[in-house]
C-alpha cells in the first residue's frame, strides 16, 4: 500500500488538537467554556496534538526505514 | 435543541475533508477487482485488526450500548466479555486458516468451496439483503438523532452522509473503507474518553456511581448491586435488569449469537481477508479483541452515568426533568433520572408512563444527552464527529460487504460468469452506488413504516441464528455434506421463526414481538426470548445437518484439502517475536477477559 494510514490520522488529529488547544486557550474564561470546571478543550486539544505528532513521526520513520 | 457553533462545524468539516482525501489518495491503488474488494490482500495486521473492530462499531453499537448501559448497567458488558471476545479468539485461532487459506473471496464463496452452489446462493442472497437493509436502518437512526438533537434536516443529514460514504468507497474501495474505519476507531476513543472522565468526575468516581446506581436499582426492585455487578445476580432472570439467567446468557449470547456473528459475518471477516499474510489474518481478530474488551468503559459507562448524574450548572442541553402529564397521578420518581429524557407520546407530546405511573425513559438518548450536557463548544464538535463517524463507518462496512457478495457470489456466479476482471471491477462500483441507493430508500421506509423494519430485523435474526452450526460442522467434520448444510440452514431458520411465534416476552403484545402462532411460553424479557430462539435454531440446524449428511454422499477427501480441519496443513506462524504468535495473543486476550469478569463479577 502506498499510503501509510498513520499519516492522515496523525495530520487530522494534529490539526484538530491545535484547533481545540487554541480555542480552549482563547475562550477559557468565557461562560460555558468549562461547564464542569475543567478547561477540557485546552487539555484534550493538547492530548490530541501530541497523539497526532506521534502518529506522523511513526509514519515518517517507517517511510525512512523502508527507503525510497 | 442544542446550538452547534463554528468551532464544532470546523472539526466536522475537517473530518469530512480527510475521509474524502483518503479516498482520493488511494484512488490509484485500485487497479483490479481484488484491489477494490479485498484491498489486494496487502494490509498489515494492526490496521485490519482495528478495522475488524470498527466495522462493527456502527451507530447501533455506540448509541445502543449506551442505552443498554442506562437500562441494564454493567451487565451490558456481557455483549463484549462473553458475547464477543471468546468468538473472536476462536475465529482467529481455528477458522481463519480455512477462510484465508482456501483463497475464498467471501464467506459465501467458502460455503461454495466446502459444500455446494445452493448453500452459497442461500447465504449470499440472505447476507446481501440483510447487509444493505442494516445500512439503511443505520442511516435512518442517524438522520433521526441529528434531527432530534441538533434540528438538522433529516433529508440533508442522510443524503450528505451517504454521498460522502459513496465517494470514498468508489475512489478507494475496501482499502478506503478500512483506513476510514481506523480513523473512526481513534475518533471514538478520543471523542468518548473525555466524556467518561468528566461524567465519572461528576458522580464521584466509580464509588459514587455505584452508590447512585444502587439507589436506582433498589427503586426498580433489584438488589443494590444489580447495576454494577455483571454475574452476581444472574442466578435467576428476575434478579437482574437484563431478565436473563446465566445458562440462557452463556449459551444464547455467549455461544450461538456471538459465534454466529463474529465467526461467519462477512462484514467483519472481509477485514481479515484483506490482511497481507495468513498470520496477519489470524492475528486480525485477536488484535481487535484487545481494545474490544475495554470498549465497555467507553460506550457503556456513558449510559450508566447518564442515568444518575446531575447535569452541570449551565447545561447546553435541555433538562431531562419532566412535568407531570395532565390527568396523571403523580408518584415519587423511581430513581434519579440523570440526563436521560423521557419518551414522549407522539400524539400528545406528553411523557409516556408505565403501568406503575413511572416515567418511561428514552434510553437511546442517554449517551447523546450526556455529550450535550458535559462537552463545551469545540469538544462537542469532536464528540458529534465521533458519532457521525460511527454512523458512516457502519454504513461503509455494510456497503463494501454488499458490493463484494453481489459481484462475486451473485453476479459472477449466476448472471455473467467468465467476464474480464475489469468488468467485475466496474460492476463492483455500480453495486456500490446501488447499495447506497437502496440504503437511502430503506432509511425512508424505516421512517414511514417502523414496524416493517422491526419485522425485517426479526427475519434477519432467524437467518443468522443457525449459521454457526453450518460453519462449525463444515470446518470440523469432513462427513458434513452440501445437502446436509442446506437442509440444516433452512430447518434452523424455520425453527427460529416457530419458537419466536410460540413465545412472548412478559408484558408484550402479540405481533412482531412474538406469539403469532399462539403463546406456549412467556419469557421474562425480550433478550431472554432472543437468546432462547437462537439456541433452538442452532440446535435444530446442528442436528438436521448431521442427520441429512449421514444419509447423503460426502465429497471425496481429496477435494476438501484447505477447507476442513484434519485435511488441512497446520498454519505456520511468520512473526518476528514470540509474543506476536496468534496462540500467545489468544492466551493473553482470554486471561484479561477473565480478569475483567472477576473484577466486575
Amino acid at each position: 500500500m502506498t499510503l501509510d494510514v498513520r499519516m492522515p490520522i496523525g495530520v487530522f488529529f494534529g490539526l484538530v488538537g491545535a484547533l481545540l488547544t487554541a480555542y480552549g486557550a482563547v475562550t477559557r474564561h468565557e461562560p460555558g467554556a468549562a461547564p464542569t470546571g475543567v478547561p477540557i478543550d485546552l487539555v484534550w486539544g493538547a492530548v490530541l496534538l501530541a497523539f497526532g505528532i506521534v502518529m506522523v513521526t511513526l509514519a515518517r520513520r517507517a517511510r525512512r526505514l523502508k527507503g525510497p | 435543541m442544542t446550538h452547534v457553533t463554528g468551532i464544532d462545524y470546523a472539526v466536522m468539516g475537517l473530518y469530512f475533508a480527510f475521509v474524502l482525501g483518503i479516498g482520493v489518495l488511494l484512488r490509484r491503488s485500485v487497479r483490479t477487482s481484488e484491489d477494490f474488494f479485498l484491498s489486494g490482500r496487502a494490509i498489515p495486521a494492526w490496521v485490519t485488526g482495528l478495522a475488524f473492530l470498527s466495522a462493527n462499531l456502527g451507530a447501533q453499537e455506540v448509541i445502543g450500548m449506551g442505552a443498554s448501559g442506562a437500562k441494564y448497567g454493567i451487565a451490558t458488558s456481557h455483549f463484549y466479555w462473553i458475547g464477543a471476545i471468546p468468538a473472536m479468539v476462536f475465529i482467529g485461532l481455528f477458522m481463519m486458516p480455512f477462510y484465508y487459506g482456501s483463497r475464498a473471496r467471501s464467506v459465501p464463496e467458502y460455503l461454495k468451496l466446502r459444500f455446494d452452489e445452493k448453500t452459497r446462493g442461500l447465504n449470499a442472497v440472505s447476507f446481501a439483503t440483510m447487509t444493505v437493509f442494516s445500512s439503511g436502518i443505520s442511516l435512518y437512526a442517524m438522520g433521526k438523532l441529528l434531527n432530534l438533537l441538533l434540528g438538522w434536516s433529516f433529508d440533508a443529514s442522510i443524503l450528505v452522509a451517504a454521498g460522502i460514504v459513496l465517494a470514498y468507497i468508489l475512489l478507494g474501495g475496501l482499502t478506503s473503507a478500512i483506513y476510514n474505519e481506523v480513523l473512526q476507531f481513534f475518533l471514538i476513543v478520543f471523542g468518548f474518553a473525555p466524556l467518561v472522565f468528566l461524567g465519572l468526575r461528576a458522580v464521584g468516581g466509580w464509588a459514587g456511581l455505584s452508590a447512585r446506581l444502587a439507589s436506582a436499582a433498589s427503586a426498580n426492585g433489584y438488589a443494590p448491586g444489580a447495576y454494577t455487578h455483571s454475574w452476581a445476580f444472574m442466578d435467576h432472570a428476575a434478579h437482574n435488569p437484563v431478565g436473563v439467567e446465566w445458562f440462557g446468557l452463556v449459551m444464547g449470547l455467549g455461544f450461538v449469537l456471538s459465534f454466529g456473528y463474529w465467526c461467519t459475518d462477512f462484514l467483519v471477516v472481509q477485514r481479515a481477508m484483506a490482511a497481507n499474510s495468513m498470520t496477519a489474518a489470524r492475528r486480525t481478530p485477536l488484535i481487535a479483541a484487545l481494545p474490544k474488551m475495554l470498549f465497555p468503559f467507553l460506550v457503556i459507562f456513558p449510559g450508566m452515568i447518564a442515568l444518575v448524574v446531575t447535569p452541570p450548572a449551565s447545561p447546553r442541553a435541555p433538562s431531562a426533568q419532566v412535568a407531570p402529564a395532565p390527568g396523571t397521578i403523580v408518584t415519587a420518581p423511581a430513581a434519579p433520572a440523570g440526563v436521560v429524557p423521557p419518551k414522549l407520546d407522539p400524539a400528545t407530546g406528553a411523557p409516556l408512563r408505565d403501568a406503575r405511573g413511572r416515567v418511561v425513559l428514552d434510553y437511546d438518548l442517554a449517551t447523546p444527552m450526556l455529550l450535550l450536557n458535559f462537552f463545551p463548544a469545540g469538544l462537542l464538535g469532536l464528540g458529534l464527529t465521533a458519532l457521525l463517524a460511527s454512523f458512516m463507518s457502519g454504513m461503509a462496512g455494510n456497503v463494501t460487504a454488499f458490493n463484494t457478495v453481489w459481484t462475486y457470489d451473485l453476479y459472477q456466479s449466476y448472471l455473467r460468469p467468465g467476464a474480464p476482471d475489469a468488468h467485475y471491477l466496474r460492476m463492483g462500483r455500480i453495486a456500490t452506488v446501488a447499495g447506497i441507493a437502496i440504503s437511502i430508500a430503506a432509511a425512508y421506509v424505516a421512517a414511514s413504516f417502523n414496524n416493517i423494519m422491526d419485522f425485517l430485523q426479526l427475519v434477519f435474526a432467524f437467518v443468522n441464528a443457525p449459521l454457526f452450526a453450518t460453519f462449525a460442522l463444515g470446518m470440523f467434520w469432513k462427513r458434513a455434506t452440501g445437502h446436509g448444510a442446506f437442509a440444516g440452514l433452512v430447518a434452523g431458520t424455520l425453527a427460529a421463526a416457530v419458537h419466536h411465534g410460540l413465545s412472548l416476552p412478559a408484558g408484550a403484545s402479540v405481533g412482531v414481538k412474538g406469539g403469532y402462532l399462539g403463546v406456549l411460553a412467556t419469557f421474562p424479557s425480550e433478550l431472554a426470548q432472543t437468546f432462547w430462539t437462537a439456541i433452538v435454531a442452532w440446535v435444530t440446524c446442528f442436528l438436521v445437518t448431521i442427520l441429512v449428511s449421514l444419509v447423503t454422499r460426502p465429497r471425496p477427501e481429496a477435494e476438501l484439502g484447505g477447507l476442513v480441519y484434519g485435511l488441512t496443513e497446520k498454519p505456520r506462524d511468520t512473526v518476528a517475536h514470540w509474543y506476536e504468535r496468534p496462540a500467545v495473543l489468544a492466551v493473553g486476550v482470554l486471561g484479561l477477559t477473565v480478569l475483567l469478569n472477576v473484577v466486575f463479577f
